[in-house]
């Protein structure tokens, strides 16, 4: 029987952050899945998806909590919580940092729910993850 | 014009079989190997009750029809994930989800509710995914 490429063992970490990224799951987990080291790991999975699992699993999150944002009237602090980020502080800035303005005022820019295509969840989740930015991106050249 | 066998590439044809027959509980169509070809192995399968749609479960193959670079490079696109999608579609969306987990499915996602239905996601062993939706529009679309 043919063994499954390396890189299906990266993928088992991926679908485990987009399976399970409402649980307090670290990058250490994530490597656990991988069987690997988190310092091999984490640079195997950099060149396998071009991003560290530690921004891939932050945007997924944010992404999961846009879309929470946009399709329910939940609170920031109940999202937060929903999408597996512990602090409301850090939820605000990362997502500040990447969406180029706060949870709320994300959703009070949002089109009502209804007005949304009826596009596959997978494609969704693929396409609507923010790009990562640093703290170093912040100056005047954030997303607005 | 119809649509009769889409492909996916497999990286072991008897691993995806034992996947497709056995956990996903779709039939064998056609399963001929050619010695001629250099025992090239036509598989297909598809779901109790369409008959007249299959998946290809397709090897990956090696020189001369594909060079070694680009085998290799279909190799990590599948087991990466980006290599392709299988989308169903069910009447029980959660039943199925039940019976699939029961048998030793992974899923990727579980049933959500979505606008259109309801559905969830899962891989095959080589990195494939596939989504199962049970479509429910709104009566007014």
């Amino acid at each position: 029987m043919a063994f499954a490429p390396p890189a299906r063992h990266l993928l088992r970490a991926k679908d485990l952050a987009d399976a399970r990224y409402a649980e307090p799951l670290e990058v250490d987990d994530l490597a656990r899945a991988a069987g690997l080291s988190k310092a091999h790991f984490s640079r195997e999975f950099r060149r396998a998806f071009g991003e560290s699992p530690y921004v891939y699993l932050l945007t997924r999150r944010l992404e999961r909590a846009a879309a929470l944002l946009r399709n329910t009237d939940h609170s920031v602090v109940e999202i937060c919580l929903e999408v597996g980020l512990q602090g409301v502080g850090s939820f605000t800035t990362s997502f500040k940092r990447m969406y180029g303005v706060t949870p709320t005022a994300y959703r009070a820019a949002a089109p009502p729910a209804s007005a949304h295509a009826r596009v596959p969840a997978c494609i969704v989740r693929a396409y609507a993850r923010p790009e990562h930015r640093t703290f170093r991106e912040d100056n005047g050249s954030g997303r607005a | 014009m119809r649509i009769a066998n889409a492909q996916l590439w497999v990286h072991d044809q008897e691993e995806a079989l034992t996947f497709y027959t056995e956990k996903l509980g779709f039939e064998v169509r056609m399963d001929v190997t050619l010695p001629e070809m250099g025992d090239f192995r036509w598989l297909t399968v598809n779901p109790p009750g369409q008959e007249d749609m299959a998946i290809v479960l397709m090897a990956i193959p090696g020189p001369p029809m594909m060079d070694e670079t680009t085998t290799q490079q279909v190799e990590d696109l599948m087991a990466k994930g980006f290599a392709g999608t299988v989308f169903l579609t069910t009447d029980d969306c959660r039943a199925d989800y039940e019976a699939l987990k029961e048998r030793g499915v992974e899923f990727t996602e579980t049933p959500e509710e979505r606008p259109y239905g309801i559905d969830c996601g899962f891989r095959d062993p080589s990195g494939n995914s596939l989504r199962l939706t049970e479509v429910k529009l709104p009566a007014n679309v």
